[in-house]
């Protein structure tokens, strides 16, 4: 079977079909999830509840003019908004959704879903930069110096997981902690007291490392109009849209395997793949929530929590991971 | 993060904010000299919407002049329409019924309420929160309604006539108006402040920010709670008491502290003191007339007169001057923004973009009323 032609093309489909419906309805539960919060009703003109919202954005952005304006740096103008989209869509072949739904088990998987997040981080770079617009420099000046900073408490914290698991994995990481909710490295208590507080710090790198509010310095519109995206219309905006929210799903999986067990069941009965969907759209809806409910930061102070207490932190908890495997 | 930094001429570059711009909430125009995220020069450029209102008020009469006072300060409009009518009226020498003052005093009150609660929603935009806002609106909605029973209009009021006003209040704006008061009292507490005034991200962005110091707010003629929120206890409702104002109990909140905070903290305490202000004028209401009578062309004595009233951004002055015809000789205005934003320019030296946005969203910008 593993060497049949069925079986990349199943999963290529699959994951497409995956990443495509989560690029355009997270955006529908968005604006449903900000109306409820804000007492309205969100989209409801076009299908039952909106439902053909996203359907009809995708066209009007498809069908409207793609424009460059004069100045930019065309080639790295036309490659930003893909170069948003295909990190995130790799990123889905070496995510175990179960024990058997996970297109390639590779060895290095947590190392390469990083290496793949920072390729992301390039696209707003290279899109602020090639817009040659000053608001959008700024931006992506921001959104580098952003990244760096959380990228740093996220590796560190991930190298305490891959500690206590021993393995780099993310299917042999999620299998470890199967059975059960005690089991799940967010209360792995017995590896290091820490571990819940970790996952508080893992989930905050990773909404800040996908440029959400309240850490959307990138695209603070109050401040930088769009920033990065100012010069964008038509389906480049659109890409790095659907970017931002496959960005956000990869971010979901990833804390989910890490430290929620993945597709394991927390009572232990029936762990499968709905199990895994369901932890995930749980964080996305958190992640929404915190958008609609929080004012935005302000760089310094962003760089701030990142450099003065997350790293400290993470740092401790590395330490204490270590002692604790190296005594019991 | 006001450090000032040393930076040489050539690393900088001009950043062009506005006049469309999401956080200037209108058209002015910021040129902001930057050294990376710094600001090393902010120079606002003002007159994209200028209309020429002055000028307009001596080629109609004084009457005519009414609808232009409401399209300055669109948030704040009854407060225009009080001190254009409070000079014309003291040039006259119109005595204005006990009712019609208090008429005057609780739409006012209530037009400041919804001015603040506008800023507090716009300013929390300016943030990056846009939930508080459709929570403002819903409270403003029903100041809105009320306000439009007996105006007739909804933003751009012109609902004062000299000598009085135009249409009396009903039963129904007065339970109404209970109602209202009755409701922001119970969603300030929980609403406003516990979820936007204790929230960290908010103290942490408006502490310590955009320190306009007593001096500087005394030199640039700063008023209203850009005053009060440098510990400045100015307020024209007390300290040159004009209309009814002097019969009601009511406190100007002060802070010392001289930040984006204090500022926010002042408005948010002035709205409850107007809640307190509204409450005691329905329940003191007299009886009697609602309108003077006053002839249908006036023609004041020549003279120079001035008349200023506190508006929801601070210290607003009519200075009228006449000739004995039957339209002004000049009309002057002294707005309380142009005043409060001359301080921009020294007070942003040296901050962080985000920050001086923040700040001059504390400042409460409403721009047809700098260019007029």
């Amino acid at each position: 079977m593993d060497t049949s032609i069925w079986r990349p093309i199943f999963y290529l489909v699959g994951f497409m079909a995956f990443a495509g419906l989560n690029a355009a309805y997270l955006g529908w539960c968005e604006r449903k999830g900000a109306g409820r919060i804000q007492r309205r009703t969100g989209p409801m003109e076009v299908g039952i509840q909106g439902l053909l919202q996203p359907l009809a954005d995708g066209l009007k952005l498809m069908s409207k003019q793609l424009l460059v304006p004069k100045g930019v740096d065309g080639i790295l103008f036309r490659v930003a908004p893909i170069l948003a989209m295909i990190p995130a869509l790799t990123s889905f072949a070496v995510i175990p959704f179960s024990g058997n739904i996970q297109a390639r088990s590779v060895e290095l998987s947590v190392l390469l879903l990083f290496a793949l997040a920072s390729i992301a981080m390039m696209a707003v770079l290279l899109g602020g930069w090639a817009s040659g617009n000053k608001y959008s420099i700024i931006s992506a000046a921001r959104s580098v110096s952003q990244n760096l900073a959380y990228e740093v408490p996220m590796l560190v914290t991930v190298i305490t997981i891959v500690m206590i698991t021993g393995s780099m994995n993310l299917g042999d990481i999620a299998v470890q902690q199967q059975g059960g909710f005690w089991h799940w490295n967010i209360f792995a208590l017995n590896k290091s007291i820490f571990m819940p507080i970790s996952f508080i710090i893992f989930f905050i790198c990773s909404i800040a490392e996908t440029n959400r509010a309240p850490f959307d310095m990138a695209e603070a519109e109050s401040e930088l109009v769009a920033g990065f995206m100012t010069e964008y219309g038509s389906m480049g905006f659109g890409l790095f849209m659907m970017g931002e929210y496959l960005n956000m799903v990869v971010g979901a999986c990833l804390v989910t395997i890490l430290f929620l067990g993945g597709w394991s069941c927390p009572f232990g009965l029936f762990p499968g793949v709905w199990w895994f969907l369901l932890k995930i759209y749980i964080l996305l809806f958190t992640v929404i929530w915190v958008r609609w409910t929080f004012p935005r930061t302000q760089i310094y102070k962003l760089l701030n929590l990142s450099w003065k207490i997350l790293i400290p932190f993470s740092l401790v908890n590395l330490l204490v991971t270590a002692a604790f495997i190296k005594i019991f | 993060m006001t450090v000032p930094i040393e930076c040489r001429q050539d690393e900088t570059f001009v950043l062009n904010l506005g006049p469309q711009h999401p956080a200037t909430h209108g058209v002015l125009r910021v040129k902001l000299t930057m050294d990376g995220e710094y600001i090393v020069e902010a120079e606002p450029v003002l007159g994209y919407i200028h209309r020429m209102h002055e000028k307009m008020a001596e080629d109609g009469n004084f009457a005519q002049f009414m609808p232009n006072t409401a399209r300055m300060d669109y948030l704040h409009a009854l407060a225009f329409n009080h001190g254009y009518c409070l000079v014309v009226e003291r040039a006259a020498g119109i005595e204005v019924p006990e009712r019609a003052e208090y008429i005057r005093v609780i739409t006012v009150e209530m037009n400041r309420l919804i001015s603040h609660i506008l800023w507090w929603a716009a300013f929390l935009l300016d943030l990056g929160g846009f939930t508080p806002l459709l929570y403002a609106f819903d409270d403003r909605e029903h100041v809105l309604d009320l306000l439009e029973r007996v105006t007739g209009s909804r933003l751009t009021y012109c609902y004062f006539r000299f000598g009085g006003v135009y249409n009396d209040i009903d039963d129904e704006f007065i339970t109404g108006t209970y109602a209202f008061v009755k409701r922001l009292r119970s969603r300030m507490p929980s609403l406003y402040h516990d979820l936007v005034t204790g929230n960290i991200i908010l103290q942490k962005r408006l502490k310590g920010i955009g320190i306009i110091t007593e001096e500087q707010a005394r030199r640039y003629g700063c008023t209203g709670p850009v005053a009060r929120g440098s510990g400045i206890n100015y307020d024209i409702r007390k300290n040159e008491s004009y209309s009814v104002y002097s019969e009601f109990d009511f406190d100007v909140p002060v802070y010392n502290e001289c930040d984006s905070f204090a500022r926010y903290m002042v408005r948010m305490d002035e709205m409850e003191q107007s809640l307190r202000i509204i409450e005691q004028a329905l329940d003191k209401l007299p009886d009697g007339p609602i309108r003077a009578k006053v002839p249908k062309i006036l023609k004041p004595p020549e003279g120079d007169y001035w008349a200023s009233v506190e508006t929801a951004r601070g210290n607003l002055g009519y200075r009228l001057v006449c000739d004995g015809k039957k339209n002004p000789y000049k009309l002057k205005l002294r707005s309380p923004t142009f005043c409060n934003l001359s301080c921009f320019a020294e007070v942003s030296e040296g901050m962080l973009l985000a920050d001086a946005l923040a700040f001059m969203g504390s400042l409460d910008l409403v721009i047809p009323e700098i260019d007029r």
